[in-house]
């Protein structure tokens, strides 16, 4: 810890003087001088802290005592329950059943029996309707897997029913049900897979230790859905700050594959899936459009993992890898942890030091807060970040006004102009944000915040005028 | 575990921001114009020391007055106004009253920025609007120049300074000549240039050793200093650039076209205020473009501007309204120079 602390000295040293290196951030001259593979054009460079986790191997986490599964822990629509309460369930043993396409069954993470299913606190603190299961203490907690599918002899819709049953969502962040995105909308086409194994969010290192640690399941990933789409070939899009795991994944890729490793920049939001694109084919997605409209198929490297291992053998899945980390946690490190553990028993086992300011949901550039540790560990949830108010301090600076200085303008992956939208936002003219700036192509990676001198809330502005905005439109 | 005492905030992402603010900016802006305005006291002296003094003090105070009567909390914290009062007194020359210092101070921060909101609503460049107005009302103070390196510049001021307010300036001939310089002219490189024919050596342009207003004579030290702040990413290095080039190309054009009347194009770059205004004026944040192809049009019609006031016009410098009036173009360059945004490119073909 000694070593974090002097870390968080020197950005607090920062935050008052002004310090060259935490000033990377916009696009100073210095910025032309360190390309490192390709990128895009914009984005930030805020301190990674990954060494704090990225050489921490995976660990199986403790199981907690009682597991709450929301029913709605992916994009799209909730799960209809399959168990009643009190009843014994086996793990792996599906506990609700997709309700429509855009949605995904939820498995059993330990063998117990269902206490209850009604209303828990879920997401980020708020209600919402989940099955809460109490593990047997004696049960073998053997998993339930299904017959062996031979991947070679299924059809593309077969495999892409395949994918949705082991209730495979992505795991990256986004929660958005993979088989939705591998079914190809009619008149479309996919040359091009893309893995991504950016993990640009600071804090975050899920995605570089399962590159490092499940390259066989993630390679079997790629080859079902290379299958399931069509593609002719497939990239693997790292970070040049994870050198390990493109030599690794280089290292381990027979040369008859169509599957290359490419190392792209290091910067936020490089992760995002327009910039990898853009980075790696120099395509751009159409405004309001899906990489399937360029080409391309984009898949974070843990959910492809996490399909090659389960998809076989017709297994569901019932735990991710989750980075518990931050300058706030004792025990920092990378786990393997069952889907449905309550937030406070994950904090309970690593430890929180003093001066906890704010635990998040993800990365600090894009995760929410949390307002209750009741909430469980689900599917999107790529990390538990606690910050300290050491590093949230910068926030409480006061709000200037805009200068114009443009370092939001030149951060901006997309190129819209945050400085004008913002003092639109201000005023509360959201349609003309929309209509004449382009605010709709805004995914809200909160670069401009990140840079802005005068720390005006940007993204949040957008936010809200997104949201109006959409509601009014709706309405109509 | 003291679970039960947790505190957590909650706020929207992103959690963690960069540790600049604006103050910092501005007050490194002011450090930046340090080195110019210890080389402008070392050239001429108490006098220099003094306006300095004068026009930054003025800014500072009109915008705490202000603020106070106007109910707001005072603003001085963020180091705008002494970014204006600095620059003020830079474009001034070294023997400028004092009071006519500092009522250009209480203009630029007047009429330059609370009349429009404060900082980050101001049209024009404060510090210009301050100087222009100096410039239309006294005309002969404000091209009234003394020789640097004077003997006795320390102890002594240049007796034009202390002038009374609303008197008429004391003549600085009889001072100079009593100095014991002969052949002073009183007249700046690009004065002499365009008015006399008469060149300077460009060495003495670079390093500052002539004649001029207190913080434009040495391009070498405002190099430097906008180098520091361009590294620190704090000011845009693209609008000075942009001038540079502009004025470098269109005054090459004309030497090659005929140099026995039109001044080299080195001249042009390092005579007058083109290196302090490219550097510290025109790129003054709130009133240039925000878009990266924006700052290059306004550097350019900045640069191609200074030119044709400099060769064509009555005046000796015009970089002053050049960038008057480039800040005045800047909210139509900025809405005719949008980026085009990601995805938004017409597509032939649907891949």
């Amino acid at each position: 810890m000694a070593k974090v602390k002097a870390n968080m000295g020197k950005a607090s040293g920062a935050a008052r003087t002004g310090d060259a290196s935490a000033l990377n951030g916009s696009a100073p001259l210095s910025h032309w001088l360190r390309r490192e593979g390709s990128t895009f054009r914009g984005g930030v460079h805020p301190p990674e802290h990954k060494e704090l986790t990225a050489d921490k191997p995976i660990r199986r986490f403790p199981f907690a005592n009682e597991f709450i599964l929301p029913l709605a822990q992916h994009a799209g629509a909730p799960s209809e329950p399959v168990v009643r309460e009190g009843q014994d369930v086996v793990r792996g043993e599906p506990l609700a059943r997709p309700a429509g396409f855009v949605s995904v069954p939820i498995h059993s993470p330990a063998t117990g029996r269902v206490s209850r299913i009604g209303l828990e606190r879920v997401g980020t603190g708020a209600m919402g309707q989940a099955i809460v299961l109490r593990p047997y203490h004696g049960a073998s907690q053997d998993v339930l897997y299904g017959a062996p599918l031979d991947i070679e002899a299924l059809s593309p819709d077969a495999l892409i029913q395949a994918v949705q049953n082991t209730g495979v969502v992505g795991l990256g962040g986004a929660a958005f049900p993979t088989h939705v995105k591998m079914k190809i909308p009619e008149g479309k086409a996919v040359d091009t897979i893309i893995l991504n194994g950016c993990e640009c969010e600071p804090y975050l290192t899920t995605d570089h230790r399962v590159m490092l640690e499940q390259i066989d399941s993630m390679l079997d990933g790629a080859r079902i859905i290379q299958r399931a789409m069509g593609a002719e070939r497939i990239i693997i899009g790292i970070e040049s700050n994870k050198p390990d795991a493109i030599k690794a994944l280089r290292e381990a890729i027979p040369s008859d594959r169509p599957v290359t490793v490419e190392a792209v920049g290091t910067k936020y939001p490089q992760g995002a899936e327009k910039m990898l694109i853009a980075a790696l084919l120099g395509r751009e997605v159409p405004s309001g459009g899906l990489p399937v409209d360029c080409g391309v198929g984009v898949f974070n490297v843990a959910t492809v993992a996490q399909i090659g291992e389960l998809l076989p053998r017709q297994q569901g899945l019932i735990e991710r890898v989750v980075t518990v980390t931050g300058p706030g946690v004792k025990r920092p490190g990378n786990y393997l942890m069952a889907l449905g553990t309550p937030l406070r028993f994950v904090l309970e086992k690593v430890g929180l030091h003093e001066k906890v300011a704010e635990i998040i949901f993800g990365g600090p550039m894009m995760g929410p807060a949390v307002s209750s540790l009741d909430v469980p560990v689900t599917k999107g949830i790529t990390g538990i970040v606690v910050l300290t108010e050491n590093e949230v301090s910068t926030r409480d600076h006061p709000i200037y006004p805009c200068i114009r200085c443009s370092r939001c303008v030149e951060a901006c992956p997309v190129h819209l102009n945050p400085s004008e939208l913002g003092l639109l936002g201000r005023k509360g003219r959201y349609e003309e944000m929309v209509d004449d700036f382009h605010l709709m192509d805004c995914f809200e990676c909160g670069s401009c915040t990140y840079v802005c001198p005068s720390n005006i809330p940007l993204v949040q502005y957008f936010r809200v005028a997104k949201g109006l905005v959409r509601e009014r439109r709706s309405a109509k | 575990m003291s679970q039960n005492s947790l505190v957590m905030e909650l706020r929207s992402p992103p959690h963690v921001r960069q540790a600049l603010t604006t103050p910092v900016i501005m007050a490194n802006v002011v450090y930046a114009m340090l080195p110019i305005c210890a080389f402008a006291v070392f050239s001429y002296g108490a006098s220099a020391l003094l306006l300095l003094m004068t026009c930054t003090a003025a800014c500072v105070l009109t915008e705490h007055v202000i603020a106070k009567a106007s109910g707001n909390p005072t603003p001085i914290g963020d180091y705008s106004a002494a970014v204006t009062g600095i620059l003020l007194a830079l474009t001034l020359p070294p023997g400028f009253p004092l009071w006519m210092g500092a009522l250009g101070g209480v203009v630029s921060i007047v009429l330059g920025k609370t009349l429009f909101g404060g900082l980050g609503c101001n049209v024009f460049n404060p510090a210009l609007v301050g100087r222009a107005f100096l410039q239309a009302s006294f005309p002969v103070a404000i091209t009234t120049w003394t020789p640097p390196y004077m003997d006795g510049r320390f102890v002594q001021g240049i007796p034009s300074s202390f002038t009374l307010p609303f008197l008429e300036p004391i003549s600085v001939v009889q001072f100079v000549e009593d100095s014991g310089i002969d052949g002073f002219t009183g007249a700046t490189p690009l004065a002499a240039q365009l008015f006399e024919q008469q060149p300077t050596s460009l060495a003495d342009l670079f390093f500052g050793t002539t004649a001029g207003s207190l913080g434009e004579t040495s391009a070498l030290i405002i190099l430097i200093c906008g180098i520091y702040l361009a590294a620190r990413g704090m000011m845009n290095w693209r609008i000075p650039a942009a001038i540079f080039a502009s004025i470098f190309l269109v005054g090459g054009f004309f030497y090659t076209l005929n140099p026995d009347v039109n001044p080299n194009p080195f001249f042009m770059l390092l005579s007058g205020g083109l290196m302090l205004g490219a550097v510290f004026m025109a790129s003054d944040l709130v009133a240039s473009p925000t878009s990266p192809f924006g700052m290059w049009v306004y550097g350019v019609l900045i640069g191609a501007v200074t030119y044709i006031i400099r060769m064509y016009g009555g005046l000796p410098e015009g970089i002053m309204y050049a960038i008057l009036l480039a800040n005045a173009a800047s909210p139509l360059i900025d809405q005719l120079t949008q980026p085009r945004t990601y995805g938004s490119r017409l597509r032939s073909k649907a891949a």
